[in-house]
């Protein structure tokens, strides 16, 4: 990628003519320490032998795996049979993330469509406005909305006053709570790259469109979208893939009892339990289907390139 | 891989101190979540001149985890209960101090000295003791409390209220206790109706958590929430109406100890806190906060009249407590299967 770059630069200035793969040093150092260090200690020790009350003995072998997909019984003596419980926890947060996307994608697209309408220094105005939620640590405003969405807290009081309601509606501990705090942390990173993409979209095109008897609907899906795609699709892996992993939400809202992928790591390695090779396994898991997941995807691009 | 520059800071800080009267410089502690009054904290900062710093844990086995995990070397006291200090001791996370190092030592109690967990105390101090069970909602429940059916087999209007302990040992004891089986028992008959007890239970369960409990029930998220005794006295001081269990099948009994860890940073320090604790009234004013017992002569007097009198440090005498048991590898591995199936 930076090599045929580095190259052209070369004939530029010849002051720098053999430098290349020194001025690269900086970022292969972050990538190394930062990417392939963390990552390969990972890989290294899902393959490690759990010691007795947390920790690792350095006995290489694939039981982190096996107790992944296999279920050997409470005494792990058993026939092994398909292990369903990590599936099915991984399923649970797939499924889980992607309503998160959708509805972060269903009220960060029009939000985006709003701000990037607005003038010049409103723009500026309501773009600061998403932010500022943001300043605060993810964990006190998880927190905050446990507060809020408590059987007696506010949203309650205010339905019960309005008469909405007769009584409290309970959401905590629900996976609607998790749901909702999956929505709320992850939006802006929604309404921001959609709203760079259709900053930069024509809107003489839609008049055009208007001009030419094309319908509303038919405009969105013809003319607009084609051209705000890559930042609906940004957005969408910006709150896909964080929500996969996320597990304040289902810790504090969920009441930790229905495990997502991130509780069930973060489990391993500070919890009871206290299991890193496990720990270390589900997440080498993790990373290999979202690697799988955005492949498919940049290699969509690049056709689409193609054409 | 593991690098600390507040280890190498306060090294260079000792070096530079060094001959001076008081051991100046940091004291790092590794505590329990909402254990001890920071005027305490501030008070041993301002008379020995220390920078006193504090890491919360929520379970004996996540602080276990942490320690185990590399930051052993960084915190120079922690407060593991009972069997948690056998365990470290074993796992050689223990410093040993000589009695002559704390001048206060003839303040701990005689009983609370050769305990089976640090003989003869060379480890740890007492810190304070009390029970684990649970807390009920007066307005949601009328019925007898002092049973572990709450938790195990909960009366209709108090299913998926109940908040448990996010803690194996003690959700684990209290379940063998309500099927009378021993704790850590190794029979696999035993061990599966364990099992069967928590799986069926969990359905009724709202949520794991150790330091929402209090929280749960002032709030009115759980009618029921597994809790530590001074929690439960400092909900209901918050306004919480509940009725603190102690339930006839048998509960959890607990004894914190203060214990002195290994390459402790600066041990001087650690020893003079310690010894800070030991006196009655340091001792009196951590139990006046937490609400729980103390185990130090002299500290009774200087106790509220709420404290002695509490409901929770007065168990009712047809109940047994009992602490939680370490158990042996082959147990523990069994445990920690049926805490993940739990946990899923």
């Amino acid at each position: 990628m930076a090599g045929p770059q580095l190259k052209s630069t070369d004939t530029d200035n010849s002051n720098y003519a053999g430098l290349g793969p020194w001025l690269l040093l900086p970022s292969w150092l972050v990538i190394g320490f930062f990417l392939v260090l963390p990552v390969g200690l990972m890989l290294i020790y899902s393959f490690l032998t759990k010691e007795f009350r947390g920790g690792v003995v350095w006995d290489f072998s694939p039981a982190a795996y096996d107790q992944f997909f296999f279920d050997r019984g409470l005494f792990g003596d058993s026939a092994p049979t398909i292990e369903l419980t990590y599936i099915s926890i991984f399923w649970r947060s797939i499924w889980q993330a992607a309503v998160a996307t959708i509805l972060c994608l269903l009220i960060g697209f029009p939000t985006a469509w709003f701000i990037a309408t607005k003038t010049g220094s409103n723009r500026t105005i309501w773009l600061f406005l998403i932010t500022i939620p943001y300043w605060v640590n993810l964990l006190i405003r998880t927190i905050s909305m446990k507060f809020l969405i408590r059987d007696n807290g506010p949203l309650n009081e205010l339905l019960l006053s309005i008469g909405l309601i007769s009584e409290p509606i309970h959401m905590i501990n629900t996976n609607f709570a998790v749901q909702l705090g999956l929505f709320y942390s992850y939006l802006p990173f929604m309404v921001l790259p959609i709203y760079a993409s259709v900053e930069r979209y024509n809107f003489a095109l839609s008049e055009a469109a208007a001009d030419l008897y094309a319908t509303k609907w038919v405009t969105l899906t013809k003319i607009i979208l084609p051209v705000v795609k890559p930042g609906v699709i940004a957005g969408c892996i910006l709150v896909f893939v964080p929500s996969l992993g996320a597990f304040l939400a289902p810790d504090l809202l969920g009441g930790a009892k229905n495990f997502m992928i991130g509780s069930l790591i973060e489990e391993q390695f500070k919890g009871n339990a206290g299991n890193w090779p496990f720990g270390a396994a589900a997440s080498m898991i993790l990373l290999s289907m979202v690697l799988v997941i955005l492949t498919i995807y940049a290699r969509q691009q690049v056709k689409a390139g193609d054409r | 891989m593991h690098f600390n520059p507040n280890v190498c800071a306060t090294a260079a800080f000792l070096a530079l101190s060094a001959g001076t009267a008081f051991a100046e410089g940091e004291l790092k502690l590794y505590h329990w979540f909402d254990y001890i009054p920071q005027e305490l904290l501030d008070q041993f900062a301002a008379e020995y001149d220390v920078t006193v710093t504090m890491d919360t844990f929520d379970s004996n086995e996540a602080m276990l985890a942490t320690l185990k995990a590399g930051k052993l070397g960084d915190y120079d006291v922690a407060f593991p209960s009972d069997y948690m200090v056998e365990i470290m001791a074993n796992e050689g996370m223990l410093d040993t101090f000589e009695r002559t190092e704390l001048t206060n030592f003839e303040n701990i109690m005689p009983q609370w000295i050769d305990v089976s967990f640090d003989p003869g105390r060379n480890s740890s101090i007492p810190y304070q003791w009390g029970s684990t069970n649970f807390a009920v909602n007066n307005a949601a429940y009328s019925g007898d409390v002092n049973t572990t059916s709450i938790l195990f087999d909960p009366p209709e209007e108090l299913r998926g209220q109940i908040n448990v302990l996010d803690s194996q040992g003690e959700l684990l004891a209290l379940a063998s206790m309500h099927l009378s089986i021993p704790q850590c028992t190794s029979d696999r008959e035993q061990l599966q109706a364990l099992n069967d007890l928590v799986q069926a239970a969990r359905e009724n369960w709202a949520s794991f958590g150790s330091d929402i409990a209090k929280d749960s029930l002032v709030s009115g998220d759980a009618l029921v929430s597994m809790i530590y005794s001074g929690q439960a006295a400092k909900a209901r001081a918050e306004g919480a109406d509940i009725s603190y269990a102690f339930p006839s099948e048998g509960y959890v009994l607990f004894a914190d100890s203060a214990v002195l860890l290994a390459d402790a940073p600066n041990r001087d320090n650690a020893i003079l806190f310690m010894n800070f604790l030991l006196e009655p009234e340091n001792a009196a004013a951590v139990s006046n906060f937490a609400q729980y017992g103390s185990s130090i002569i002299g500290a009774h007097e200087f106790l509220t009249e709420e404290l002695r009198n509490s409901p929770e440090l007065n168990p009712p005498s047809n109940a047994t407590g009992r602490f939680v048991q370490a158990c042996v590898e082959d147990v523990q591995v069994v445990y920690d299967t049926i805490w993940t199936n739990l946990k899923e």
